[in-house]
């Protein structure tokens, strides 16, 4: 189990140490939520409307934004060829590495969605329910990215290509994060059964995700 | 020095293994045997599949043929998860310091029995670095070590996990004189405590026991083989 910690407490240092780690994240994530208004206009009923949508677009893409690097640095300098010879299961090896970057590059998106969602109008109840979802839903957008950077790790340009590849992929997750969010009450069955189907998506990419990212690098040194 | 063969606990074993490479054969019919306490050299020109080898054997390349196996050593785990691997790449974070990197592999990386039923006394981080003359720059960020002390942390995850089988690819590339002789020392030592080397070099290298296997360019039906060979050039470029 020792094994797991380190690699899972060396992963989280160099997420953060590698250019600022959550904090471009957050700001990418600020960037994209706040050209919204300016693109929409200052209709403040429109925005409290698509609000959610926004911000889990936004939350997307900044999550694909550091996911390129997630195993090209590796094999770049050669970790990637000792983490596949290292004797470890190459996917759980493959899902700490994901659990690693979520903690440090997603959960902080997370943290930032109440204050994002002070820019879009939500309400009290819009905002605590835009937050829930995100918190299960994004980290099944991390273990699907992670398929796209396994399949991507020899490309140089890899993370155009991974975003085309995992976007259409995360439609799923998009429309039932975002029914989720958008429901009228928090105890309504329109909040209740789209919550549910997200949180069985994270459940599958758990188990989908690593498997196939690590199929996906356990070809790459060829 | 001539060792008897009762005194092998561990054979590798290749037989006619073949890889191709971007579509072409970059090795055909490798056969060879190498037991505890040896080391077989790996020798022939640049391009001639030196690197291909070491890789199938580590199992980052897929063979075409053949068969790969370590007799006497744990059935259930494949021989790559018994090798050590000390290829071009250093697999340094630059952000980490000296001594975190290391501390990284030694407890990440499975180790691997001799197959004698002996426990290896692995070194400890410090000791490691002392004995490759790298401990003044344990607290230092990998990033800033020169080449040849990169090689030298790099060597150091070798000595950290005991692990039978050594691949080493140009071990004494970007490494001093001096290094170089450390280097051997420690390779020598690996051989005579029951380990054994395959090493793939175009210097000669002064190691005991030491068998050799002469690699020689396969010849091929060529035309539409240089197409491909330009491609490959093309995707090598990033990973340099």
């Amino acid at each position: 189990m020792g094994w797991m910690k380190s690699l899972f407490l060396r992963e989280y240092q160099l997420a953060n140490r590698v250019g600022g780690g959550a904090l471009i994240g957050v700001l990418f994530f600020l960037a994209v939520v706040t050209i919204f208004p300016f693109g929409v206009g200052p209709d403040m009923i429109l925005l409290s409307r698509i609000g959610a949508a926004i911000l889990w677009i936004g939350a997307l893409l900044a999550t694909l934004l550091g996911l390129d690097r997630l195993f090209q640095a590796d094999r770049e300098d050669g970790t990637l060829e000792l983490l596949i010879m290292s004797g470890r299961p190459l996917e759980l090896v493959v899902l700490i590495k994901c659990a690693a970057h979520w903690a440090a590059t997603g959960l902080p998106l997370v943290l930032a969605t109440p204050i994002l969602s002070l820019f879009v109008g939500l309400d009290f109840q819009s905002i605590l329910m835009v937050t829930l979802t995100l918190l299960v839903g994004a980290p099944a957008l991390t273990l699907l990215g992670a398929v796209g950077a396994g399949v991507t790790v020899s490309m140089r340009r890899g993370g155009v290509l991974l975003s085309i590849l995992v976007i259409p992929l995360a439609i799923p997750i998009l429309i039932f994060g975002v029914s989720a969010a958008t429901a009228d009450t928090i105890s309504s069955n329109n909040f209740i059964a789209p919550f549910l189907f997200l949180c069985a998506l994270t459940l599958f990419g758990l188990v989908i995700g690593p498997l196939a990212a690590a199929a996906a690098l356990r070809i790459s040194g060829d | 020095m001539v060792i008897s063969g009762a005194m092998f606990n561990l054979k590798l074993i290749c037989q006619g293994v073949a890889c191709d490479r971007g579509g072409r054969r970059v090795l055909n019919h490798v056969d060879f045997e190498v037991g505890s306490s040896e080391a077989l050299i790996v020798q022939g020109p640049n391009g001639v599949g030196k690197s291909s080898l070491l890789r199938v054997i580590a199992g980052l390349v897929a063979k075409a043929h053949g068969s790969i196996e370590l007799h006497g050593g744990v059935d259930e785990r494949s021989v790559a998860e018994q090798s050590h691997y000390f290829g071009h790449l250093d697999a340094l974070k630059p952000l980490q310091s000296v001594l975190e990197n290391l501390s990284f592999w030694r407890s990440f990386f499975e180790p691997a029995p001799f197959g004698d039923g002996k426990e290896r006394e692995n070194m400890t981080e410090l000791e490691a670095l002392e004995t490759l003359g790298i401990a003044h720059t344990a607290s230092l960020p990998a990033g800033y070590l020169s080449a040849g002390q990169r090689r030298r942390l790099s060597v150091a995850r070798l000595l950290v996990v005991p692990r039978p089988i050594w691949l080493l690819d140009e071990p004494t590339s970007a490494l001093d004189k001096a290094s170089e002789e450390v280097l051997l020392g420690l390779i020598a030592n690996h051989i005579h405590s029951g380990g054994l080397v395959v090493a793939a070099t175009h210097l000669p290298l002064n190691l005991p026991n030491t068998k050799f296997l002469n690699l020689s360019p396969i010849t091929t039906e060529s035309e539409h083989m240089f197409a491909d060979r330009d491609l490959d050039d093309y995707f090598e470029q990033g990973e340099d």
